[in-house]
């Protein structure tokens, strides 16, 4: 009855010399899902999407990407599995270097053996996606904040993945534009049929965005589940975090 | 007085006062053994990403990129190395002349400074302008890149960094290297024949005839594999430093700093080496 899951996160450690960032955390993640990660800063969200496309490796336990062993894989493999996950940085990570278009092309040139034709289709139909047809040709650093989160999301699209990572995608945005990325994220994953994790601080655009919610705290997941129960969650750290009160567990500890 | 305070550091440990003189130098050695594994194990990787996307029937790395840090590495350095070249090249001839003169022997000069030149100076000068203008110019990129998460991201579209980035960079340093030397040799000796001419009474052509006497294959050889492997550590050594970047702005200021310290300082000490294996090898 049930799908398996397409990411598999069980009893993963992290350490970073004594600092400890995860510690037995487990997640999994369905397809078609989009899973909020929240945290308080430092909690390790940015290091789990880290762990999932096979930037870093846990100290122990499994993370597992439509069943296959990440941690375990040979460069060429994971290469390959790579370019079925899109990430979508906080401060968009485009390539300062070369233009709007060269950037959306560059996946394509290097792991597909797409004519410029094609590729050239392929970069005006995901710049349509976006709403930047206009900003084709131009370089990185005339883009605004926005645009950039934008030409960032049409990057992650190009290879068509199964999943999508976001990390911060309203971060340091105005509330208006903030919405509209969330829009666009809920627009293009339906459309395409991603699931997707975004981690973000926002809770406005996390109760926007998210199918699921889970909440990261001391290296574990302490609460995941849907945004209206997630909301009504009893567990006291959920509740602070949720509310911003100064009074509770998470000040405390 | 700095010797002192540098052996100090590692005299006195704080709160116990235990004499450790050989922990300063068990840290520092350790340290310069992790760079010299980190540099190996970056070659090693930049190969293994070449050779990866050779397997799957395309180029090791993109050739618009290779030739375009050909012509700023290259052709962009040719101006500099030139003029430093012909600078040092005049200024050898003549104060060599200076001195070979009171003993009626400055047809030698020519001879002198090209087997200079061809062996020592040109490759040695050529890596020290490089490491400056190029191996801090691809720490200070990369470095940046490294910071703006944009190598993070490339790795992450499943696109080898190695590859993309240090690949064409390396190649093109090293390959261009022996080409650049060549031409700070041909700048010393434009040097050096005006000077014959001028200051040492030597006509150009009895000059060109003794410099052709003077030089053997082998120093050109010595020249240009000594220059290939400057090449090497300077674009090992920089993409390195720009890929190990931490801290933001302050952290690229300070790799690039280092960068070229330690590229020029490796240049010079691989010097030596190269000279002891070469004399003994090409005899």
């Amino acid at each position: 009855m049930n799908e398996a899951p397409l990411v598999s996160i069980e009893d993963v450690k992290l350490q970073f010399g004594p600092k400890v960032v995860l510690d037995g955390l487990t997640i999994h993640v369905a397809k078609h899902d989009r899973l909020v990660v929240l945290g308080q800063s430092g909690s390790g969200k940015s290091t789990l999407l880290r762990l999932i496309c096979g930037i870093l490796k846990p100290t122990l336990g499994s993370v597992k990407f439509n069943g296959q062993e990440i941690p375990t894989m040979s460069r060429r493999q994971l290469n390959q599995v790579r370019s079925k996950i899109g990430m979508v940085y906080q401060y968009s990570a485009l390539i300062s270097s070369i233009d709007v278009r060269d950037n959306l092309a560059l996946p394509l040139e290097e792991l597909t053996r797409k004519t410029q034709g094609e590729i050239e289709r392929l970069v005006d139909e995901k710049l349509e996606m976006v709403d930047m047809t206009s900003s084709k040709y131009l370089m990185p650093a005339e883009l605004s904040g926005g645009m950039r989160k934008r030409i960032g999301l049409a990057r992650a699209l190009m290879l068509d993945p199964e999943l999508i990572l976001f990390d911060e995608p309203s971060a340091g945005l105005d509330p208006v534009i903030s919405s509209v990325i969330d829009e666009l994220i809920i627009d293009l994953t339906e459309k395409t049929g991603a699931t997707s994790i975004i981690v973000t601080h926002e809770m406005d655009s996390a109760f926007r965005i998210a199918t699921r919610m889970a909440m990261i705290y001391k290296g574990k997941v302490i609460a995941e589940d849907t945004p209206a129960r997630f909301k009504e969650s009893t567990n006291s750290v959920v509740a602070q975090f949720l509310s911003g009160d100064t009074d509770g567990p998470i000040l405390a500890n | 007085m700095g010797c002192d305070q540098v052996a100090g550091r590692y005299l006195t440990r704080p709160g116990d006062g235990t004499l450790y003189l050989i922990e300063g130098i068990g840290h520092h050695t350790r340290r310069f053994l992790q760079i010299v594994s980190s540099v190996v194990w970056l070659l090693i990787n930049t190969i293994a990403e070449m050779s990866d996307n050779v397997r799957r029937g395309r180029m090791p790395f993109r050739p618009a990129m290779f030739f375009a840090q050909t012509d700023r590495a290259g052709v962009g350095s040719v101006p500099l190395t030139a003029m430093v070249s012909l600078f040092l090249g005049l200024t050898m001839a003549l104060l060599t002349g200076y001195q070979l003169q009171k003993f009626g022997s400055e047809r030698f000069v020519p001879g002198l400074v090209a087997i200079a030149f061809t062996r020592e100076l040109g490759p040695l000068l050529t890596g020290i302008v490089i490491a400056a203008r190029i191996g801090a110019a691809y720490t200070a990129e990369l470095g940046t890149m490294t910071v703006s998460e944009e190598v993070e991201a490339l790795e992450a579209m499943g696109i080898g960094p190695l590859r993309f980035l240090v690949a064409p960079r390396l190649m093109a340093v090293t390959l261009l290297m022996p080409c650049l030397s060549v031409v700070a040799t041909l700048a010393a000796l434009a040097g050096t024949v005006f000077i014959s001419w001028y200051v040492l009474n030597i006509s150009p052509e009895y000059c060109k005839d003794l410099i052709l006497e003077s030089i053997e294959l082998k120093d050109i050889s010595t020249g240009i594999i000594k220059s290939v492997l400057f090449g090497m550590i300077i674009g090992l050594v920089s993409c390195f430093k720009g890929l190990a970047v931490e801290g933001g702005a302050a952290g690229v200021g300070t790799a690039t700093t280092s960068s070229v310290v330690v590229a020029i300082t490796t240049v010079i000490g691989f010097d030596t080496l190269a000279n002891i294996i070469l004399s003994q090898t090409l005899p």
